[in-house]
């Protein structure tokens, strides 16, 4: 049975490539839009999920990482002699402006984090190293936005917000979900760069780890008895409400949700009517099996064959595509993230649209009236 | 000799919009296995519409439809098609080959129809060409063979099964009238030497002499021939006895 299913799909070769192309096309579509929801989703809250920290205490009413709000380093000591608290870093989140060699200005976020405490810092660093940021002045971007903040190599120096800065290093890949790159240096260093006010006895946050007998659950629920007019959250609550702010308030993860799901739309309509049209050209071949006695369950295999091997095929030319725009978009501002478990995801996507799509000839040919084949 | 089809009193009626149209009107109609019989009458006559229901494609509106001994009219629709693999092969017009598939394959389909495993349905898909004299043409496509040729897959497919009764729908129509020969030569052979019960409705004159019998309707009845009156032949007693028919001793043997 599978032999038929087979050549009928192959037979034809216009009619596959069409199939193929409309199959190829929207997974593809599909993967891209999803990809870069996953993108999106994890640049917005990276600094967060690479902090390496089990809790966050952030000014009251602080519900993502982009707008922290400077709060007394009293808060600090407060937590610092909180039981189950094993460490506690000072971090800076502040907007500042970058000022190019050139004179052009653009809009950056500094992040000051403590260079020795192993928290907090940038990763996929790929020239010079954390320790250099203890140096004055020391600032390590992202080698995406060289470009875009005037940089060429290390040592290039530059203003922020009219204090000197002098790039000692690079890392690659961490981008900034907002229109401002990330600039990396000590809390020291930090606190001379934000464009609004901050006085050297603040802090914008305060990461902390447990002991390890205690929860993150446990830390967060004795921070909030013990540190007032702050708000606590574990680790992956804040990054959870970071993703939901960026991803759903804004409406910018829904804009990419939705043309994913139109690419899945898109597909499946597609799909079926290029899977009905083989259907209709082989109609009668249909009914002469049903004269010569075969069930609707046979006729019905044979569709779902062929959806499932269009889908498998799609699937391997759709994921080759896929993988060429991966890697093109591993150079650009904007992430499109494909994990293995997205690529398998991917696969069962195709095979349910691809049978859904043969649904609409298996309508066809549960009517279909084999007296047909005495019709001439 | 036992009859293979057994047809009695069969009405069809069909709607066509408003109108009702009685495309069989009462027909007695028996086959008996080791015969070949030919439906002949005009177009609209009904003869198709009596070879979809003796091969339970077509319900009768009412009266009594058996094959090989079994009342179809009281099957259900999931039961009908496996009454039709089990013991009817069709033969027809325009040969309704598989293209995307050889000789071989369309043959072997209707044995993957029974669930008869690939290899040996490939083998015996072999055996039934050879036996129709296309040894050579078992991997050639339908697109490279000529309509004898294809026709003669057809009758291949229509015996894969090992059905006792094989009906075909104007089988020479599209042939050419020295390979429409080789064909009827082949189904009556099927009849004689196999013993199955091959009925064939047709238009084309220059075949008749193939049959044992030719039963002509029209108006959805079954009426005498003309030539009846030359040359009546006695239906043997209680078989067929309200059928108009014309019989004609087997030529041409194989």
């Amino acid at each position: 049975m599978g032999l038929l299913a087979r050549r009928n799909l192959f037979h034809d070769k216009v009619r596959l490539t069409v199939t193929l192309t409309g199959i190829v096309f929207a997974l593809v579509l599909i993967v891209v839009q999803f990809g870069l929801f996953l993108g999106f989703t994890t640049t917005t809250s990276n600094n967060i999920d690479h902090s390496g920290v089990d809790a966050w205490v952030v000014s009251h009413g602080v519900r993502y990482f982009d707008t922290g709000k400077p709060f007394s380093e009293r808060k600090y000591f407060q937590v610092l002699g909180t039981p189950g608290v094993a460490h506690a870093e000072k971090y800076v989140q502040a907007f500042a402006v970058w000022k190019r060699a050139d004179g052009r200005t653009e809009n950056i976020q500094i992040v000051g984090f403590n260079p020795d405490a192993g928290v907090g810092g940038p990763w996929n660093i790929v020239q010079g190293k954390i320790a250099d940021l203890k140096q004055d002045d020391a600032v390590m971007i992202d080698e995406i936005y060289k470009q875009k903040l005037g940089v060429e190599k290390i040592g290039d120096r530059v203003e922020i917000t009219g204090h000197r800065a002098r790039v000692v290093g690079f890392t690659q890949g961490i981008r900034s979900f907002t229109t401002s790159p990330f600039v990396y240096t000590s809390f020291k260093n930090a606190l001379n760069y934000p464009s609004g006010r901050m006085n050297q006895d603040q802090t914008t946050y305060i990461l902390v780890s447990a002991e390890p007998v205690v929860a993150p659950e446990e830390l967060k629920r004795r921070l909030e008895s013990r540190v007032r007019d702050v708000d606590v959250y574990t680790t992956s609550e804040f990054s959870r409400s970071t993703r939901f702010y960026w991803m759903f308030t804004t409406g910018a993860g829904l804009a990419v949700l939705i043309a994913a799901a139109m690419g899945l739309i898109v597909g499946v309509v597609v799909v079926a009517q290029t899977i009905y049209a083989t259907t209709m050209d082989h109609l009668k071949e249909y009914g002469t099996l049903k004269a010569m006695g075969a069930s609707n369950g046979y006729l019905y295999r044979v569709i779902i064959e062929q959806a499932v091997i269009s889908a498998a095929v799609g699937y391997v030319l759709a994921m080759i595509v896929s993988q060429f725009v991966v890697r093109l978009s591993s150079k650009g501002g904007a992430a499109i993230l494909l994990p293995f478990s997205f690529g398998v995801a991917m696969f069962f996507l195709a095979a349910g649209m691809c049978i859904v799509a043969a649904f609409v000839s298996i309508n066809k040919l549960t009517k279909l009236d084999p007296a047909m084949v005495f019709k001439g | 000799m036992k009859a293979a089809i057994r047809v009695r009193d069969v009405k069809k009626s069909y709607a066509e919009g408003a109108a009702v149209v009685q495309a069989l009107n009462g027909v007695d109609f028996d086959v008996r296995s080791g015969e070949m019989v030919m439906l002949m009458g005009p177009s609209g006559s009904g003869k198709t519409t009596l070879l979809s229901v003796m091969g339970c494609i077509l319900r009768a509106t009412s009266g009594l439809v058996e094959v090989q001994g079994r009342d179809v009219t009281q099957l259900t629709e999931r039961e009908l098609p496996r009454l039709r693999l089990e013991h009817i092969g069709f033969i027809f017009q325009g040969f309704n080959l598989f293209p995307a598939l050889t000789a071989s394959e369309n043959v072997g389909l209707a044995l993957d129809l029974k669930g008869v495993r690939a290899s040996e349905a490939r083998r015996r898909a072999q055996d039934l060409l050879s036996q129709v004299g296309l040894a050579d043409k078992v991997n050639s496509f339908p697109a490279d063979l000529s309509g004898g040729q294809k026709q003669r897959v057809a009758i291949a497919r229509a015996l894969a099964g090992e059905p006792g009764i094989v009906l075909a729908d104007e089988p020479t129509a599209a042939l050419d009238s020295t390979t429409g020969r080789t064909v009827m030569q082949l189904l009556r052979e099927l009849a004689h030497e196999r013993g199955r019960a091959v009925v064939l409705v047709t238009h084309d004159n220059r075949i008749l002499e193939f049959a044992d019998r030719i039963a002509h309707i029209e108006d959805g009845r079954i009426v005498a021939h003309p030539s009846a009156t030359h040359n009546p032949i006695q239906e043997t007693a209680g078989f067929i006895a309200q059928t108009a028919l014309t019989e004609r001793p087997a030529t041409n043997p194989i």
